[in-house]
């Protein structure tokens, strides 16, 4: 009981946290002192109690979608191991999380199409564009953990006492996944190389553009959804990247909120050195992620 | 040992892969120099071997692969005024994926090859194939003189990649290796210093009958 309460925390609560932790290790870099580190749960909470312009071109698919994508995006969190003991799972749970994310895309992509808006109709082929590129890495992800722990449920891949042994048996491989989900995490989560969360330039925009038109409490949802779809797949890189299996579950589960912590200040220095890549070499960046896990695989099969 | 030296082979592959999907130039001659680098210092770590003569193997290599030739392909960049983007026949992603393909052909290659049972480690001999393949990838599908001789050394590090496997037998070998690497850089900057020349004139012509026609 215990354990699911702490799962649904994490889940539920520290996803804004995270993005506190990145903005002010951006503001680190650049000598501001920055923006408080709860600031995305003000933000929320003010948007949560603004009231609502909705276009009369709308039809429900408008709201649906910042809905169906926090709705997808926390039950995926349900599938990948948050807390100290396993909560959902079945087996090939792991492509039915990938999917569930899918299906918030979808959904995000079909409420800026229902505006009508060609500008947020191009944002949503940019998004569906890259995602179908973002898909297969974590698929290919996916396959070298099955193969490596045997398990079937992502539970069982992603522990501790499974990753720990892997990393002594198949180190350079789990090395290359963790770079290869790494660029994923950044694509998805409209991270610098991909995509600035900060700005508004029309041009660039992938993520943003999506969600012009979603004001007060859907844009809050749109912003907690975002969060929370950073966090899972966040999750999934700190299970591999920090398999922490000391013995004791409680300091396991420090170690592992610890490791989202230093992963989303990671992505804040990432954000800070890195400058914004051309569009056009998007593409060139997340099939280099899927040359990586594919060779991953290789590694593994031999 | 084993353990790093598959983790150094694994980073030799990656920086095919880096030199196969980056556009800038002076980037791709610091990773074939970062690749030249690891190489050399790989004897080392399969033999277990430390001394003068273990320095001796080592020594020259990386000093060549890692300083020497990329410090004349720069002094080429510089002095020869090339523009510091790749521009490939074939795009970036393409080419990553045929790098791909020919990690896999070279693992798949390496299980039917007749090698010695106690083969070091396992990466060596389809680390060394994928490397000449990539090798031939940047020949055949970069159009500036300065990335052809770019995968003519990429090449060339595959060939030494596979010689370690010969190093107990012919050390000898190696050494000659490491002076064919000198060779090599003073040939290939006469070439390239040729090449560029005639190249630039040639460009112009060609720009001037464009015209004309």
């Amino acid at each position: 009981m215990a354990s699911a309460l702490l799962h649904l925390g994490v889940l539920l609560l520290l996803p804004p946290l995270l993005l506190g932790v990145a903005n002010r290790t951006k503001s680190w870099f650049s000598g501001r002192k920055g923006p408080p580190l709860f600031q995305a749960y003000f933000d929320l909470a003010r948007l949560l109690r603004k009231g609502l312009v909705v276009s009369r071109t709308t039809t429900a698919v408008f709201p649906a979608g910042p809905l169906v994508a926090l709705a997808a995006a926390v039950l995926a969190g349900l599938l990948v191991p948050l807390g100290p003991a396993p909560l959902l799972g079945f087996a090939g749970d792991a492509v039915a999380a990938v999917y569930l994310l899918a299906l918030g895309r979808f959904f995000t992509a079909a409420a800026a199409l229902d505006t009508g808006s060609a500008f947020e109709g191009m944002g949503a082929a940019r998004e569906v564009s890259f995602a179908s590129m973002a898909e297969p890495v974590v698929f290919l992800a996916f396959l070298c953990l099955t193969r490596l722990s045997g398990g079937l449920t992502l539970s069982a891949m992603l522990s501790p006492g499974h990753m720990a042994p892997a990393w002594s048996a198949a180190g350079p491989s789990l090395a290359l996944l963790a770079a290869s989900v790494f660029v994923v995490l950044l694509a998805e989560g409209c991270r610098i190389p991909f995509d600035d969360p900060n700005t508004h330039l029309e041009l660039t925009m992938i993520h943003e553009v999506m969600v012009l038109d979603h004001s007060g409490p859907l844009f809050g949802l749109v912003l907690y959804g975002a969060a929370v779809k950073f966090l899972v797949l966040g999750a999934v890189l700190v299970r591999i990247a920090v398999p922490a299996a000391t013995g004791s579950p409680w300091l396991d589960q420090a170690a592992f909120v610890a490791g989202l912590l230093a992963l989303a200040a990671g992505v804040g220095v990432v954000e800070s050195v890195m400058a914004r890549l051309r569009l056009t070499h998007v593409p060139t960046l997340l099939t280099a992620a899927g040359v990586l896990s594919g060779f991953a695989f290789l590694l593994l099969l031999r | 040992m084993e353990a790093l030296l598959d983790l150094l082979l694994v980073a030799i592959v990656l920086l095919n892969f880096f030199v196969l999907g980056t556009s800038r130039l002076r980037a791709v001659i610091r990773a074939v120099g970062a690749q030249g680098v690891i190489l050399g210092v790989l004897p080392l770590l399969a033999h277990g071997a430390a001394g003068p003569r273990a320095l001796l193997v080592v020594l020259p290599p990386v000093l060549l692969k890692g300083i020497v030739i990329p410090a004349m392909l720069m002094r080429a960049l510089r002095t020869a005024q090339i523009k510091r983007e790749v521009e490939p026949f074939l795009g970036f992603a393409p080419s990553l994926v045929l790098g791909a393909l020919g990690m896999a052909a070279a693992l798949a290659l390496s299980q039917q090859l007749p090698l010695l049972p106690g083969q070091r480690s396992g990466l060596v001999v389809p680390a060394s194939l994928a490397t000449v393949l990539v090798g031939f990838v940047l020949l055949t599908t970069r159009l500036k003189a300065i990335t052809q001789v770019l995968g003519y050394l990429v090449l060339e590090n595959g060939i030494f990649l596979f010689g370690l496997l010969l190093m107990e037998a012919m050390p000898f070998l190696l050494e000659i290796a490491a002076l064919l690497d000198l060779f090599v850089a003073i040939f290939v900057m006469g070439i390239i210093l040729n090449h560029i020349s005639r190249e630039f004139s040639d460009i112009d012509t060609q720009h001037l009958s464009a015209l004309r026609e």
